[in-house]
């Protein structure tokens, strides 16, 4: 396999760094040499925020070029939308059916238009309402959508080893919620 | 032992490794997490962990350690090794006892960066310092154990010069298990004026001492493993180093070439006889470096002596500007090797997309004070500092008239003070205050300038991912320590218009800022209201 190279993206507190330590550990128990880049600081207050992941047999730089993507990973569907100006054709974009509102941003509905009528395969998954009303807890859609990513297999990623990485990487005190939150989204 | 590790956590583990006891430094981005993650698990390995008042006073908390003959790290951002510099070059003369490494974060781009695009390596060759420079963090827990051994060898300070994208790079690291249960073990001055004292003519004859130094490095330099050449076939070959040589790999991959690339470890010194030896039966030659050239300006030196037709290019071809990626230096390579490569299209999106930048946190004090001011002082001229408050000169706010470095904006409000009849308003976090903002109100004070110094005290160094600072009452490793009163320090100053406020009452805000404005000499209004964050933090715990 060629290298995979994972684009995650959306605003500042929203858990891109626990979802890219979740994917990152779940390359490493596949086998997978595995590199990220992750940005911290000023991003954190609201701004986009931007992170790379990359695996396979063997990954140098820990940064996906432009078009290269294989999956784009968005927690928010503007940054999606945003983001899917850079994808090349054979990217999938999986995307969180939520915005956070911003002036001078474009509705929900007309972000969700523009994604659907991009060329690129379209995964729009409800993941923060879901959470917010089953597990009362929108900040683990994250885990939502990596369960979806490995059902529907948008990467190449097993069941077993994404659940391994959530225990590796979760905190005792929350497993069971992100578990609960990989389920749902698995099972959607 | 293997584990996925942040660059900055692979920092702390080949530190534990090269048995250091005592770090100190004082955050920022991209190598805050150096200190925050060290103090959580320091205390079990007998490390102490500080954050300094300032990079400067970092870099001499660890002086005394090393002279105490403890192994120290200081850790900073760019702009920590301006502030510390004063202190670092004398350091080169008298050099090190207990071993020391300076983490030293460059961020180019400015992912989270405010003043400039600062390549800092350009004090590794000004004050004759050691430095290396990794590609990832294996290299970042491999490079710091071995800038120990330098240091501990040779008795000099050594940089590990990183960028964000070393910092803040992930991979699983290969790295040995430290024993936990050691106490920490304190150390002796041995007296030695002799080595530690800096005065003529004695520094003289250290500047000598230092450049012999220096020359027996090199020559260590040259035996360095972490100096490696990647064989190749052709006439065209490629030097780099840092997380350049990642995007290099890449695109050789891309545009399917099989070059000799020679990565340099050491930045300086340079290992000049290995690189003659690399270049000599080339053609051409590709100098990859982020910012700034040079290795492409050492480099032109010595291919005069080694390889005069050599054909070098770097900087003709790749960007000064902003960091590199592995597409930038496929362009580059392409035109080097007449290779055609198309570089990918951003795509025009039929919607307009504005940018999401940073903003003021749901609950900010700060939301208090930036319409209060502009709504009472219109017309004033507002010097910014560094911090979450810098987001005083975005929209919707926008106030923000001057924008330098940490401590500037009450410096700068003096003298536009006395240069002029107009209202001057500087603002500037509590983090701040204490880094460099003592010395500014002094200056005010004495030198009779009337600005009106607005202190947004939050309870917390908030920009850099909240660090306790000395107005908290808590040291970096948790302990209780005096909680320093900012107005007291003001008074003592000489300061004598000070109002302590909590910003959520804007009407007091508005009157003491109307009251204060009106004043023939400096005042203060330190308006005092945790950050919300940190609040909410507090709450959950
Ligand atoms: C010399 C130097 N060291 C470190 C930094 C990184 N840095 C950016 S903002 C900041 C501190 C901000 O704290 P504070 O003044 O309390 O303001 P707040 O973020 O709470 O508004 C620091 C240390 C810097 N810019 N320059």
């Amino acid at each position: 396999m060629e290298n995979f190279n994972l684009i995650l993206t959306g605003v500042g507190g929203q858990g891109i760094i626990t979802l890219l330590q979740v994917i990152d550990e779940a390359a490493a128990v596949e086998g997978y040499d595995v590199k990220s880049s992750e940005l911290h600081g000023l991003s954190q207050r609201g701004g986009s925020v931007e992170a790379h992941i990359r695996f396979g047999k063997k990954v140098f730089s820990p940064m996906v070029s432009n078009g290269q993507a294989d999956l784009i990973f968005a927690l928010e569907a503007m940054e999606g939308l945003r983001e899917s100006a850079k994808a090349g054709k054979q990217a999938r974009l999986l995307v969180n059916e939520y915005t956070l509102p911003l002036v001078g941003a474009p509705t929900k509905e007309e972000i969700i238009k523009q994604l659907k009528a991009g060329k690129n395969a379209l995964y729009m998954v409800p993941a923060s309402a879901d959470c917010k009303e089953k597990l009362q807890n929108d900040i683990v859609c994250t885990l939502y959508m990596v369960g979806y990513a490995v059902a529907k297999k948008l990467m190449p990623i097993k069941k077993e080893s994404a659940l391994q990485a959530i225990k590796n990487v979760i905190p005792q005190k929350y497993l069971e919620l992100n578990i609960k939150a990989f389920e749902l989204g698995h099972d959607k | 032992m293997k584990k996925i590790l942040l660059g900055n956590e692979a920092i702390i583990q080949g530190s534990l490794a090269a048995g250091v006891s005592y770090v100190s430094g004082y955050p920022g981005c991209p190598s805050a997490e150096i200190g925050d993650d060290f103090a959580k698990i320091a205390a079990k390995y007998g490390v102490y962990v500080e954050w300094a008042t300032n990079e400067k006073v970092g870099l001499e908390s660890a002086i005394g350690a090393s002279f105490s003959g403890l192994k120290t790290l200081v850790n900073m951002k760019s702009f920590g090794i301006n502030v510390c510099s004063d202190s670092l070059l004398p350091l080169a003369y008298t050099g090190t006892k207990g071993a020391m490494v300076i983490v030293v974060a460059d961020d180019p781009s400015c992912w989270s960066s405010a003043q400039t695009e600062q390549n800092s390596r350009a004090y590794s060759q000004f004050g004759h310092i050691p430095t290396l420079e990794p590609a990832d963090p294996q290299e970042c827990y491999d490079f710091t154990k071995l800038a120990f051994e330098i240091s501990e060898k040779f008795k000099t300070p050594v940089i590990l010069h990183t960028t964000t994208r070393v910092n803040h790079q992930k991979m699983p690291v290969i790295f040995e298990e430290v024993k936990t249960g050691n106490q920490f073990k304190k150390g002796e001055f041995i007296k030695n004026p002799h080595q530690f004292t800096t005065m003529p003519p004695r520094t003289l004859e250290m500047k000598k001492e230092l450049l012999d130094k220096i020359k027996k490095i090199q020559a260590f330099t040259e035996k360095s493993k972490i100096n490696e050449i990647d064989l190749g076939k052709g006439s065209v070959g490629i030097i780099t180093s840092g997380v350049s040589y990642l995007h290099v790999k890449e695109a050789l991959k891309v545009l399917k070439l099989d070059l000799p690339v020679l990565k340099l470890g050491f930045f300086y010194p340079l290992p000049e006889e290995k690189i003659k030896k690399f270049i000599k039966p080339l053609k051409k030659l590709l100098v990859v470096e982020e910012l700034d050239n040079y290795f492409e300006r050492e480099l032109n030196v010595l291919t005069r002596i080694a390889n005069a037709k050599l054909q070098i290019f770097g900087k003709n071809v790749l960007p000064v500007i902003g960091e590199l990626n592995t597409e930038k230096v496929c362009v580059a390579l392409a035109k080097v090797m007449g290779k055609k490569f198309l570089e990918f299209k951003i795509r025009n999106l039929k919607l307009e997309i504005p940018r999401r930048t940073a903003r003021l946190c749901e609950g900010c004090p700060y939301w208090y004070v930036f319409p209060t001011l502009k709504r009472v002082a219109p017309n004033a001229i507002f010097t910014g500092d560094i911090g979450c408050n810098m987001i005083a000169g975005m929209s919707p706010h926008n106030i923000q008239d001057t924008l330098f470095s940490m401590g500037a904006s009450l410096g700068i409000a003096h003298g536009v003070s006395k240069s002029t009849n107009q209202k001057v308003i500087s603002i500037m976090g509590d983090g701040t205050f204490f880094h460099a903002g003592i010395s500014p109100l002094l200056n005010a004070v004495y030198n009779k300038s009337k600005p009106l110094m607005i202190i947004l005290d939050n309870r917390i160094t908030a920009m850099t991912g909240h660090q306790q600072n000395p107005g908290m009452g808590k040291t970096l490793m948790g302990e209780d320590t005096t909680e320093v009163n900012i107005e007291e320090i003001a008074e003592a100053c000489g300061v004598k218009n000070i109002k302590v406020l909590d910003p959520i009452n804007m009407k007091e805000l508005e009157g003491t800022v109307k009251e204060f404005l009106e004043k023939d000499e400096i005042s203060l209004i330190i308006c005092k209201r945790i950050c919300a964050l940190l609040e909410r933090r507090q709450k959950k715990s």
